[in-house]
């Protein structure tokens, strides 16, 4: 398991600290208190910190990626802000929950969404998907970034404007290596 | 029973409980019935009555959460329904106004005249579950649901036989958003 150092700045993150640990305790700070997902190697770092039993926030392992869409909706309509986890696989299945609930509701969410596939180097099934989720994020109008060490504080400052002044779900991609992997 | 009067039965049962309802006919007979501030009325997402519910149960722990769902929904998302067991919330209420067809849509049959939900819900682990067929029974079965600990599930057997000229949700999305938040503030 990778040794985590928190750095909290007056800026907030140390940047050049960006761990899972980190990240997750990030959220938690700005606020983010309900997280449901479907795993993904990617993501798995994450969700075994918020596993952890000294974690003080829920986590919800959903069946399926609209169906965590459906509880995050409702988490935030009893006040609590969601986060989303999922692999670009599940873009698929959430797209009638974003666009016939979330988008015309104005619920907002902050999706953590895996990037397989990329650059067509993975398995077969990733490869479609991880050439068109950004088009079809982009096509929904639902805005995203890709996520860095380097950018972390900057999207994290702009998903909470989308969200807390639009409501629109906002999207950070994750790409393989941002975060450890987990077994 | 028509659906109609399972509603009619239903409503007035309801006091001040957030209530997320499903598509179709769902949203329509209880806001015609009765509009309330704290009625959730999806209109689309057809499936994700429930696991909305249970984020507001997880969430509002202290509020008896209910939700109105119909066949269709259900047997869409019939994994929800292990996520609501596995989450145990002691909370929701989840009431399932079954008449074995698709009626917003023509009435095409659903599989549910073959498949018992209520023995789903119970094999899921819901706490308590009960199955109802006739409009007298609703009332103490809901009541004796509202008054144990949950997750519990209500499955109300209706023919088909929606009157179409029943009135469409005239709220805008948003305004369903605001004052569902505002009312279980």
């Amino acid at each position: 398991m990778a040794v985590s150092v928190i750095s909290i700045t007056g800026k907030g993150l140390n940047v050049s600290s960006l761990t899972s640990k980190s990240f997750i305790e990030r959220l938690i700070q700005e606020d983010y208190k309900f997280f449901t997902g479907v795993p993904c190697s990617l993501l798995s770092g994450l969700i075994y910190e918020l596993e952890d039993q000294n974690c003080e926030v829920r986590y919800v392992p959903s069946v399926r990626e609209d169906a965590a869409v459906g509880l995050c909706v409702g988490a935030y309509l009893a006040g609590t802000m969601p986060v989303l986890l999922m692999q670009n696989s599940g873009l698929g299945y959430c797209l009638n929950a974003f666009t016939s609930l979330n988008l015309i509701y104005k619920i907002p969410a902050l999706v953590i969404m895996s990037w397989r596939g990329k650059a067509g180097k993975d398995a077969p099934e990733h490869i479609i998907m991880g050439d068109i989720d950004q088009e079809l994020l982009k096509t929904a109008g639902m805005e995203y970034s890709i996520l860095s060490e380097e950018n972390c504080e900057e999207v994290l400052k702009k998903a909470k404007q989308k969200i807390c002044n639009e409501k629109l779900p906002y999207t950070l991609i994750v790409e393989k290596g941002l975060f450890d992997e987990r077994r | 029973m028509k659906g109609a009067e399972a509603f009619q039965e239903l409503i007035p049962l309801i006091k001040d409980e957030p209530v997320v309802h499903a598509n179709g006919f769902i949203c329509r007979e209880s806001f015609t019935l009765k509009d309330r501030k704290a009625n959730f009325y999806m209109i689309g997402s057809m499936g994700l009555a429930s696991s909305i519910g249970l984020g507001v149960a997880l969430c509002k722990p202290d509020k008896k959460v209910i939700v109105i769902d119909g066949d269709g929904n259900v047997l869409m998302a019939m994994g929800t329904l292990a996520m609501i067991a596995a989450e145990a919330p002691e909370n929701l209420i989840h009431v399932v106004i079954d008449n074995e067809v698709y009626e917003s849509t023509g009435s095409q049959r659903s599989i549910s005249s073959k498949v018992r939900l209520e023995e789903v819900a119970r094999s899921t682990g819901y706490k308590n579950v009960l199955r109802v067929e006739k409009r007298e029974e609703i009332k103490a079965a809901f009541l004796k649901l509202k008054g144990s600990a949950g997750p519990n599930f209500l499955l109300i057997k209706v023919e088909p036989g929606f009157d179409p000229a029943t009135g469409r949700v005239t709220h805008t999305p948003e305004e369903i958003t605001d004052r569902f938040m505002q009312a279980i503030a």
